[in-house]
C-alpha cells in the first residue's frame, strides 16, 4: 500500500558551516616531495628526530599503493595537486588569546565553539585547529594544575620531545597503511593529551578541526596517553566550508591506555559532504587506533559520522593487557551521494579481554553506507568475549546498506556474538506519527534518533543532544 | 441526543479517491454533526478503511474529485499532521510498531502538537506524566506500556487500547475508529467501547467503522451507513445494523441492484 514517490524526494538543506573565513593565509606550493617535508618541518621548528620520522614515512608512502578494497569508488586523487601546509598569517607564537586574530575567534564562535576567555564552554577545554595549525587551547593552566598536558601536537614536539619520541607512531606505525604513511610524512597539527598516573582528568577535552582553504589537505595527528589509573574523555568536532572541489583529509589518532586507565574518545564529524548532486565534499581517510597496553585498561570510541563525501574510517582497539576492554559505538548517516565505509577492529590479544561493537548506519538519498569490522581472537585470548550489533536503517529506496563482519578466531575458548538487522522507515510509520500531529521531518528525526539511542547514550552529556540535533539537521528536507 | 444547535462538522461531498490508479471511493456523501455517532458498515473491500484514510490524509490515496470539509475548511489541502492538530483523529485498524521511539515521548509530542493548536500550554515531561497516568484509567491500560517503544510487541488488544489512550490525550473533535473492535475479545471490546463512550460529548463526533453489530451493542450509533463498492448505499438508524446482522450484506446489495434496474 505504500507509494514510494512520497518517501523519496531527496533535497538537502544547505550546510550551515559552509562559510569561508576571509583571512590571509600562508601556503606552501602544491605538491609533495622531500623538500616539501623539510619545509613543513622547518616552518614548525621541529627537532631533528621528527624530520627523520617524516622522511622515513615519506619513503614508505612512495612504496605503497592507495587501497581500493573499500566499497567507495571515487576518482583518482592527484597527490601533487594538494597543498600540504596552510596557516593563517601573523601566527607567530600565540602566548595568549589576545594575540589570536579576532577573525579566527569569530570563526570558531560562529561554529558554536567560543574560545575567548569570557565565552568559553564551561567544563570543556578546547584546542582549536584551523587549516594546518592549532590557534588556541583553552583552560591549559587549569589542567596543568592537575598535571594534565593538553596542547597542540606541534607544541608538544618541542616541549615534551621525550614523550613524543616514546609514543608517536607506536600504535599506528608509519607504514601501517597508505593514508597513515602520508599523514606521518606531512602532518601539520593536532592535539596532544597526557594524563599522569592516578589523575582523573577534571574536564572534558575537545579539539575542533576546521578546514578553511579549498585546495589544502588537512593532516592532523592526535596522540593521547593515559598513564596508570588515569582517565580522560575527549571529543573532536570537524567542519569545513563548501567548495565544489574535493578536499583530502587524512588524520591519524593514536591512543595509549596503561594499567587500569581509561580513554573515551568521541567524534562528531560534520565535514562538508558535497551538494545534492554529489559535487564537492571532503574525502575523509582516517586511521584511528587505540592500544590497551595495561591490565584492565579501557578504550571506548564513540562516533557520529554525518559529513564528508567519502568516509573511510575504522577506529580500532588492540586489547593487549589482560582483562582490557574495547568499545565502539557508531552512528553513520549518509545522504545524497555520500559514501561511507566505516567500522572497527577489535584485536583481542590478552586473556579475558572484552569488546563491544554497536554500529548504526542510516542511509538516505542515493548514498551508500557500509559497516566493515574485524573481530580477531589471538591464541592467548583465553576467555575473551566480543559482542557485535550492526543495524542499518534505509530511508527511501535508492540508498544502500552493507555489512561486512570479519571474524578470525585462533582461540577456541573465546566467545563471539554477532547480531545484525536492517530496517526501513515505512510510509505507514510516518503516516502514523503524522496522523497524531507530528510533522514529517520531526517524525523522521524521532525514528532516527530512536534508532541511534544506544549510541547517543555513550556520548558525553554535553554532546548527546548536539548529536541528536545534528542528525535532525542533516536529514532536514531529506525525505518528503 | 440530537440537539437543534449541533454544528455541521464534517461534510463529505461526492468523494472519489483511488490508489495506484484504481478507484476505491466512487462518490461518498456524508454529513456529521457535533454530538453524533455514526457507524459505517460494509463488506471487506467496500471502501470503509479507504474513507477513513482519505479523511486523515494518507499519502498513498489520490482524491480525484469531490470535497471534504471540516468546520467549513477544506481538509484535502492540509497535511495529515495539520488535520490531526485541528482535531481529526484516526484510530487505526492495524497500528504500526515504531521501534526505538518511546511510547511516552511519542504521546507527549503528539499531545503537545494538539495543545499548541488549541492555544493550551505545552507540557513538560513531568506534567505530561501526570496527565497520562490519569488518562490511562479510561482504557485500564498498564503504565508499563508507556516505557516501551510505540506499539512494539503489543498484543492486538494492547494496540487498540493505546489508540484509545491517544484519543483520550488528543481530545479530538471527530474520531474515526477503523475496526477498533477487530481482534478484541469481549472483555477488551467492552473496555475499549467504554473508553470511547467516556470520551464522547456534545461537542465531539465519532465515526465507527465496523463489520459487526457487536460493537454497536456497546456504543449506540445515531446513524448507520452501509457502504458498497466505494459509496454509501443505505443510511438508517440502529435498527439497520440489526437487520444487517440478521439478513447479511447481500440483502442490501440485492436492493441496490433492484434500484439500479
Amino acid at each position: 500500500m505504500s507509494n514510494p514517490n512520497t518517501v523519496e524526494k531527496i533535497v538537502s538543506k544547505p550546510y550551515k558551516y559552509g562559510f569561508v573565513t576571509d583571512i590571509e593565509t600562508e601556503k606552501i606550493n602544491k605538491g609533495i616531495n622531500r623538500d616539501t617535508i623539510k619545509l613543513i618541518s622547518a616552518k614548525k621548528n621541529e627537532p631533528e628526530f621528527l624530520l627523520k620520522f617524516r622522511l622515513r614515512a615519506y619513503d614508505e608512502w612512495l612504496k605503497m599503493k592507495e587501497p581500493n578494497w573499500a566499497k567507495l569508488g571515487y576518482p583518482p586523487i592527484n597527490y601533487q595537486d594538494i597543498i600540504y601546509y596552510a596557516a593563517p598569517k601573523k601566527d607567530k607564537k600565540k602566548e595568549s588569546l589576545e594575540e589570536v586574530d579576532p577573525k579566527l575567534l569569530e570563526t570558531f564562535e560562529k561554529l558554536g565553539i567560543p574560545i575567548s576567555e569570557q565565552k568559553r564552554l564551561t567544563n570543556v577545554a578546547v584546542d582549536a585547529v584551523f587549516d594546518s595549525v592549532s590557534i588556541a587551547t583553552t583552560y591549559k593552566e587549569k589542567l596543568a594544575e592537575h598535571g594534565v598536558i593538553f596542547c597542540s601536537i606541534s607544541e608538544a614536539v618541542n616541549e615534551y620531545p621525550e614523550i613524543i619520541k616514546k609514543y608517536l607512531g607506536t600504535v599506528v606505525p608509519i607504514n601501517d597503511n597508505f593514508f597513515a604513511a602520508l599523514n606521518s610524512a606531512v602532518f601539520s597539527d593536532g592535539s596532544f593529551v597526557y594524563i599522569p598516573k592516578g589523575v582523573e582528568c577534571p574536564m572534558e577535552l575537545s579539539s575542533y578541526f576546521r578546514i578553511n582553504s579549498g585546495d589544502t589537505g588537512q593532516f592532523e595527528r592526535t596522540l593521547i596517553i593515559a598513564e596508570e589509573k588515569s582517565s580522560v574523555s575527549y571529543l573532536e568536532g570537524c567542519t569545513a566550508p563548501m567548495f565544489d572541489t574535493n578536499t583530502l583529509h587524512a588524520a591519524v589518532v593514536e591512543l595509549i591506555a596503561l594499567d587500569h586507565s581509561s580513554i573515551k574518545y568521541s567524534t562528531v564529524q560534520n565535514w562538508y559532504s558535497g551538494n545534492e548532486q554529489g559535487v564537492g565534499g571532503i574525502y575523509n581517510f582516517v586511521t584511528k587506533r587505540g592500544q590497551c597496553r595495561g591490565k584492565k585498561s579501557k578504550i571506548s570510541w564513540s562516533q557520529v559520522e554525518t559529513g564528508s563525501a567519502i568516509t573511510w574510517k575504522y577506529p580500532s582497539c588492540i586489547l593487549q593487557g589482560e582483562e582490557s576492554v574495547g568499545e565502539f559505538y557508531s552512528v553513520a548517516l549518509t545522504n545524497n551521494f555520500q559514501k561511507a565505509d566505516t567500522g572497527t577492529k577489535m584485536i583481542h590479544i590478552g586473556a579475558k579481554t572484552r569488546s563491544t561493537i554497536v554500529s548504526k548506519g542510516i542511509s538516505a538519498g542515493q548514498s551508500s553506507n557500509s559497516y566493515r569490522g574485524l573481530v580477531h581472537m589471538g591464541p592467548q585470548a583465553v576467555g575473551a568475549r566480543n559482542y557485535s550489533q550492526c543495524d542499518s536503517m534505509l530511508i527511501g529506496d535508492q540508498a544502500a546498506a552493507n555489512t561486512y563482519p570479519y571474524i578470525h578466531s585462533q582461540q577456541p575458548q573465546a566467545n563471539i556474538e554477532h547480531e545484525a538487522s536492517t530496517c526501513r522507515i515505512s510510509e505507514d510509520q510516518l503516516f502514523y506519527l503524522q496522523s497524531r500531529g507530528i510533522d514529517f521531518e520531526e517524525a523522521i528525526s524521532m525514528m532516527v534518533s530512536g534508532f541511534c539511542q544506544d549510541v547517543f547514550n555513550q556520548l558525553p552529556m554535553e554532546f548527546a543532544s548536539e548529536a541528536d540535533k545534528l542528525l535532525a539537521l542533516k536529514l532536514e528536507g531529506s525525505v518528503g | 441526543m440530537l440537539s437543534q444547535d449541533s454544528n455541521l462538522m464534517l461534510e463529505i461531498n461526492d468523494l472519489h479517491a483511488s490508489i495506484e490508479d484504481k478507484e476505491i471511493l466512487t462518490g461518498v456523501n456524508l454529513e456529521v454533526r457535533s454530538g453524533e455517532i455514526h457507524a459505517v458498515m460494509g463488506r471487506n473491500g467496500s471502501g470503509k478503511s479507504t474513507l477513513s484514510k482519505v479523511i486523515a490524509g494518507h499519502p498513498a490515496y489520490v482524491v480525484t474529485s469531490g470535497t471534504v470539509k471540516f468546520n467549513g475548511e477544506n481538509l484535502l489541502e492540509m497535511e495529515p499532521e495539520e488535520r490531526a492538530r485541528i482535531g481529526i483523529f484516526l484510530g487505526f485498524q492495524y497500528p504500526v510498531e515504531i521501534p526505538g521511539v518511546s511510547n511516552l515521548e511519542f504521546l507527549r509530542v503528539a499531545t503537545n502538537s494538539r495543545r499548541k493548536e488549541l492555544g493550551k500550554e505545552e507540557l513538560d515531561t513531568f506534567e505530561f506524566e501526570e496527565l497520562v497516568k490519569e488518562r490511562l484509567s479510561v482504557v485500564q491500560m498498564n503504565p508499563a506500556f508507556l516505557d516501551r517503544s510505540v506499539n512494539e510487541g503489543f498484543s492486538g488488544g494492547e494496540k487498540k487500547r493505546n489508540e484509545i489512550l491517544q484519543m483520550a490525550l488528543l481530545e479530538p473533535s471527530i474520531s474515526i475508529l477503523d475496526e477498533t473492535d477487530s481482534g478484541l475479545d469481549i472483555d477488551a471490546l467492552r473496555i475499549v467501547a467504554s473508553g470511547v463512550n467516556q470520551l464522547s460529548t456534545r461537542t465531539t463526533a465519532t465515526i465507527l467503522i465496523t463489520h459487526y453489530q457487536r460493537l454497536l451493542n456497546e456504543i449506540t450509533p445515531d446513524f448507520v451507513h452501509v457502504m458498497a463498492e466505494g459509496a454509501i448505499v443505505k443510511t438508517g438508524g440502529q435498527e439497520l445494523a440489526i437487520e444487517l446482522e440478521n439478513r447479511g450484506y447481500e440483502w442490501i446489495e440485492e436492493n441496490i441492484k433492484k434500484i439500479n434496474l
